[in-house]
This record gives structure tokens, sequence and C-alpha cells, in this order.
């Protein structure tokens, strides 16, 4: 079998997202009105997002406990892409909140938690690109990783529950969400959320392989 | 080749189906939508994704190039 089957299988889920995604029938609700077709796009970058950091999580783990250097690199590129898909995460939730919610940035426990927890990450790369030493880079900043991914866990998905949030599923039992979402949606939004977190995978393995070369040539 | 073609009708059929509005007071773009222009957004839509798509997949095949002259 081709071994980019998972690339292809990517693109053809993020098409059909897109085509779906804009003429699949939806629910009619108020506030959200058309822009409830927002969900296959918006959701999406945060769950690549999430994936990511898990992978960079992961591999800050494989890193200290067998210390091989390319673990290392892949650590910090799927972080990098994590952060890009949070990015795009957050300002396409402003622009989406300006319709729904009246204001770009309304304070919601939520996108300040995301956005601290942006900042979390970013402050990673900056910690990593401070030091010189490989070995010393490495270790000190896998350390940090391996802390920042549950703060970011906590905050995305534990403070906002604590408190009332204009972000729907919050504020209560995750475990009784059968209503949150409309049963038409899924078919759409299921696959746009795999096929996103497919690119981000394949964004993150040529950023991986990218470094690796360059790596071999310094 | 074959198989995504194929992956590519059966979409193409998947959204003929369902397409009917339940104006329940909520306002919705059933306008847009009766005029068929919203086909023209998606098409350009689905453009631009499969382009970028493609652009990712020649970056792909310029780096195991680059690969495989390291070896």
């Amino acid at each position: 079998m081709n071994k980019s089957w998972w690339k292809i299988l990517a693109v053809v889920l993020v098409l059909f997202s897109i085509i779906g995604g804009f003429l699949f029938h939806v629910p009619a609700k108020p506030i959200l009105n058309e822009s409830i077709r927002n969900i296959h796009f918006h959701v999406p970058m945060w769950f690549a997002m999430i994936i990511m950091l898990a992978v960079s999580f992961v591999y800050s783990i494989k890193y200290l406990s067998k210390g091989k250097e390319n673990d290392d690199l892949m650590a910090v590129e799927s972080a990098n892409v994590g952060i890009i898909f949070g990015i795009l995460g957050l300002v396409t939730g402003m622009v989406w909140a300006n319709f729904t919610w009246g204001e770009p940035w309304s304070n919601d426990p939520k996108q300040n938690s995301s956005a601290i927890a942006l900042l979390i990450y970013m402050a990673y790369l900056v910690l990593r690109n401070s030091m010189e030493e490989e070995q010393k880079r490495g270790k000190i900043s896998s350390v940090y990783n391996v802390f920042a991914f549950p703060i970011m866990v906590v905050l995305l998905f534990i403070l906002p529950r604590m408190t009332d949030s204009l972000h729907p599923g919050n504020g209560g039992n995750p475990g009784f969400n059968t209503k949150d979402m409309a049963p038409e949606l899924r078919p759409i939004f299921y696959p746009a959320c795999l096929g996103w977190i497919l690119i981000s995978a394949w964004i993150t393995t040529l950023r991986y392989r990218i470094r690796k070369q360059e790596n071999f040539l310094s | 080749m074959k198989k995504h073609l194929f992956a590519f009708c059966f979409m193409l059929l998947a959204f003929y189906s369902t397409f009917a509005q339940d104006a329940n007071g909520v306002e919705m773009a059933t306008e847009l939508r009766s005029s068929g222009k919203i086909y023209v957004v998606v098409a350009v839509l689905a453009v631009i994704f499969a382009g970028l798509a493609f652009y990712l997949f020649s970056i792909d095949n310029r780096l195991k190039k680059i690969e495989k002259l390291q070896k």
C-alpha cells in the first residue's frame, strides 16, 4: 500500500468537510443563524492543536527516557505546528465571536485560558531557543514541555467547566452532554476533525524531516 | 487515481440529498442557497484547498529527493 495514503485521506476528509459543511442541512438556531457552520472549521483547529501538543508531550517523555536527539526534534516541531493551529483557532474564534457574542474578546473563561495556554507554549519555544548546548537544551525544554501539557489540559478542559462560559458544553458535567451538538452536524464534524488532525500531522512530519536535514548539514 | 475519483464522486452524491431549511423564525441564508450562488463559494474554497494540498504534496516530494541525495 502507498505510504502516503493517510495524506490523501486527510485531503479528502477536509475537502469533504468544506463541501458538506457549506451544503448539508444545519439546524436553525437563534444567535448562531447560518454561522453554525463554523463548527466544522473553527473547532477542528483546536482538535489538531491538542493532538499535536499531545504528540509533543509523548516525544518529550521519549527523549527524556532514551536521549535520542530526533525525539527532541519531533517534540519541537509538533509543538510548533500545534501553536500555529492554536493561533488559527483563537483568531477564527474571535471572528465568530464578533458575530455571535457581539465582540471579538469577551473574556470568556475558555478564551482567556486558551490564550494563556498558547503563551505557555510560546515560552517553551523561547526557552528552547535560548540555549546553545544541545543536550542541555533538549533536557530542560523537554522537562518544561512535560509540565506544560497537563497545564494546557487543565486550562482548556477543567477550569472553564468550573464557571459559566459562553462556549457550549461548559459549566456542567461532560458526561451528560449528548445534547450539546445536533446529530446532523456530526457526520461532517468528525471527518473534519480527523482530516485537520491528519493535515497537522503531515505538516509536522514535513517540518521534522526538514529539521533533520538541517541537523545533518550543520 | 481511480480510488480518488470514486471518493470524490461519492462526496458529490452525498450532498445531493438534504436541502430543505426549516425556518422557524430564525434567519438563515436561504436566499443565497436557493439562488445557487453558494455553489460558487464552495467551488472557490474547494479549489483553494485542493491547490494548497497539491502544494504540500510537491513540498513532500522535493524533501524526498533531498533525503535520497543525503543517503
